[in-house]
């Protein structure tokens, strides 16, 4: 097995500040094992003191090859991969996933099945964002957040059980509609979380908005203007904290969004403590798209039609010889889509996860890329973590909000 | 109450050495924290309020190798993170355990490529496997249970000192 | 959105002799290795602030081109999106650098480096990115084996098991 490399200042001379060389300033590593650092990512820090100088991220320690094993599967087999991408939004990249599929092939999608992955993408937007919050408020000690925000998750994760079976990993939404329809109780439960939850963000509100210790680590620290973060090619909430009203949501609407009546929240001054305050804003407007949607829910079907592309119910196939020969033909060859190449986008919780999807004619995506919003929003780190304290580095990684395994794919 | 029924009026209990010496070690064994991936985020909810894994003597997760003597490997263990994995595994002192979390450590799980080292157990011995996608924090904590067991079983003679 | 777009089209295409096609509603223009960095610079000026995505396609076993890279462009102002294509052979693959014009480049170049073996002229940072510093090959190129490792069935547990490299401690 081949043993850790050391790395030498004299590798990285065209990286860091004259006074490494000279031996004033110290080069330390913050592991991929570190409590801090949200997952496997590895930063070397040039330090003067405690002052951190230059910071050079090292990533790959979770790089899973992806891309390149869902070029030997089918379609609908590689979209059990696409889950395992940003882990925290797993229901997010399956939509993704779902909507690029369906553009390559030109697929119709029921008004049913858009309404309820509307649902299912808000509640795991809130999900998302309940981690993000607990996570980096155990950084910055405030350690009950951590058990509040994961107890508001159970609720959520049960709905996602109720759905598909699975808490997290769920391939629920797969091109063409959903896997099967929802179950009986889950309006129920999901009017249930729509109840709840307000007051508890209300909590989190009155422990952290205000509080004199949050406001010292967080505020002024780590400002990007708007056209650094456009430069760096930051989406998401860090580039609406910013000042840039651009949510793909409301400007280029994807699965019946624009029916929906939200507010996009946006800051101007695109510190640490303004994203704290989009994200908490997006919390509430995700509950108010989810009252709409479940709200409008129409009956109908959840699947498309389309039996060249979509499998038929598993009770048609005793009756039906077409059914049984579309299902034989799905599940051994797969479908194939015609020769061409597409981009589609929708919003993360991080910001703008898009697929460019290649197809040449055959069975299996030729090459499949995601563009991952956490890749791009880690390389405005060093930029923003010139001169500050590493205590506050530490602040400042957490609202960047990265998931490592966004980041290395 | 515990303890004070077996005292009875002398203040004397009796045990062997080994029955002491499993109850003291699986009354607090803490874990280090080493979440890779998905499967970190399940390992985090089973450290939270709902699925409590305190009530099991892991009240902490010890950041440090030095300070812990279980090793959750949870998550996809990459060809990069290989090495790192192992030099942790050599810092902690011994006894030490490794719990190896979830279908991408045990054996490789979804992925089959040049980038995923298949089943960690290629780089650490391991005790237990908790198998699952990820696995559910109740299955986590049955895994941690069996552990206790075979902690409980283990005869002096099988350390290294 | 087409209507937006059509300017944009024309004036790229008198000044850089590009290709113009569309499927599916997305609008790609097929340009030159040389005239890439000419054309970002007038992308950005005329309002695409954003670089998206910056990939590649293999096309092994077909020479010439080998690769296409794709830089897929978003303007925030003018809400269009836009893809350029440039074809790149595969004896020695190489372009020039973007990176002082979209700063996010950078770690992408990186990436296309580690992943297909495209050398970017004039990149501040040449350096593998995904994979460890010593690896050989170039992972996502066509040639390159997935690294399958074979299921142990009943068959042929025994076998693979005395193959697979366990820890011993």
């Amino acid at each position: 097995m081949p043993d850790i490399q050391e790395i030498t200042v004299q590798d990285l001379k065209h990286l860091v500040s004259e006074r490494a060389i000279q031996g004033e300033t110290v080069l330390l590593n913050m592991g991929p094992q570190h409590p801090s650092t949200h997952g496997v990512l590895r930063l070397l820090l040039e330090l003067d003191g405690e002052t951190v100088v230059n910071c050079i991220p090292d990533i790959g320690f979770l790089h899973t090859g992806i891309e390149k094993n869902m070029e030997a599967k089918t379609y609908a087999k590689a979209e059990v991969m696409s889950d395992r991408l940003d882990y925290m939004n797993t229901v997010g990249n399956n939509l993704a996933y779902a909507l690029a599929v369906e553009k390559l092939v030109d697929l119709d999608v029921p008004a049913r099945a858009q309404s309820i992955r509307v649902i299912l993408a808000e509640l795991q937007r809130f999900a998302s964002h309940l981690v993000w919050l607990g996570t980096s408020a155990l950084d910055l000690a405030a350690r009950s957040m951590f058990l509040y925000c994961f107890r508001e998750r159970e609720y959520i994760l049960d709905v996602m059980e109720m759905c598909s079976g699975q808490r997290m990993m769920t391939t629920y939404i797969r091109p063409g509609g959903l896997w099967r329809d929802v179950p009986v109780e889950f309006e129920a439960a999901v009017r249930d979380i729509l109840k709840k939850f307000p007051k508890r963000i209300d909590e989190y509100e009155a422990l952290l908005t205000r509080n004199p210790l949050m406001l010292d680590r967080t505020y002024g620290i780590g400002k990007l203007t708007g056209e650094e973060c456009l430069n760096f090619g930051v989406t998401g909430p860090m580039l609406r904290a910013s000042g840039i009203a651009w949510d793909l949501r409301k400007d280029r609407p994807y699965c019946g969004y624009e029916q929906y009546d939200f507010k996009v929240p946006t800051r101007a001054e695109g510190d640490v403590y303004a994203r704290y305050l989009v994200r908490l804003e997006e919390m509430r407007q995700a509950l108010k798209i989810v009252q709409q949607a479940l709200d409008k829910l129409p009956l109908g079907p959840v699947r498309s039609q389309n039996r060249k592309y979509v499998p038929p119910r598993r009770s048609e196939i005793g009756v039906s010889m077409e059914a049984l020969i579309h299902h034989f033909k799905l599940w051994t060859e797969g479908f194939a889509a015609s020769k061409g190449a597409i981009y589609s986008a929708v919003e993360s919780p991080r910001g703008e996860l898009g697929i460019y999807l290649e197809s040449d004619g055959g069975p299996k995506p030729y090459r499949i890329h995601w563009r991952t919003p956490s890749f791009d929003n880690l390389q405005s780190l060093p930029a923003m973590s010139k001169g500050v304290l590493v205590a506050d580095l530490v602040a400042i990684i957490g609202s960047v909000d990265i998931v490592l395994g966004d980041v290395d794919r | 109450m515990g303890i004070e029924q077996k005292l009875g009026n002398l203040g004397v209990a009796t045990t062997t050495l080994e029955q002491a010496v499993a109850w003291s070690r699986t009354n607090a064994m803490w874990p280090m924290l080493f979440g890779l991936a998905c499967c970190a985020i399940e390992m985090m909810s089973a450290q939270a309020a709902h699925y409590d894994m305190s009530r099991f003597g892991m009240e902490l997760m010890r950041p440090s190798p030095r300070q812990s003597d279980l090793m959750i490997v949870a998550g996809r263990v990459t060809r990069k993170m290989a090495p790192v994995l192992r030099r942790l595994y050599d810092q902690m002192p011994e006894p030490k355990w490794v719990i190896s979390m979830g279908d991408c450590a045990s054996c490789g799980g979804v992925f089959n490529n040049y980038a995923i080292v298949q089943g960690v157990d290629e780089v650490v011995p391991v005790d237990v496997y908790v198998a699952g996608c990820p696995p559910r924090p109740e299955a986590l904590i049955h895994g941690v249970l069996r552990l206790y067991e075979k902690v409980q079983a283990m005869k002096f003679a099988e350390v290294k000192s | 959105m087409e209507m937006k777009i059509q300017p944009i089209l024309e004036k790229l295409e008198k000044e850089f002799g590009a290709a113009v096609s569309e499927y599916r509603g997305d609008t790609s223009l097929v340009l030159t290795g040389e005239k890439i960095v000419a054309a970002c610079q007038r992308l950005q000026n005329l309002g695409f602030e954003l670089l998206s995505a910056l990939t590649a396609v293999d096309y092994w076993p077909e020479e010439k081109p080998r690769f296409h890279v794709i830089y897929q462009m978003t303007s925030i102002s003018l809400n269009l999106v836009l893809t350029l294509r440039v074809p790149v052979p595969g004896i020695n693959p190489s372009l020039p650098t973007i990176s002082h014009i979209y700063r996010n480049a950078n770690w992408r170049e990186r990436e296309l480096w580690d992943m297909f073996g495209i050398k970017f002229l004039g990149h501040p940072d040449l350096r593998r990115i995904l994979m460890p510093a010593d690896w050989e090959g170039h992972p996502l190129r066509k040639d390159y084996p997935l690294g399958y490792e074979e299921p142990q069935f009943t068959f042929n547990y025994e076998e693979i098991n005395l193959r697979k490299p366990y820890a011993k401690e």
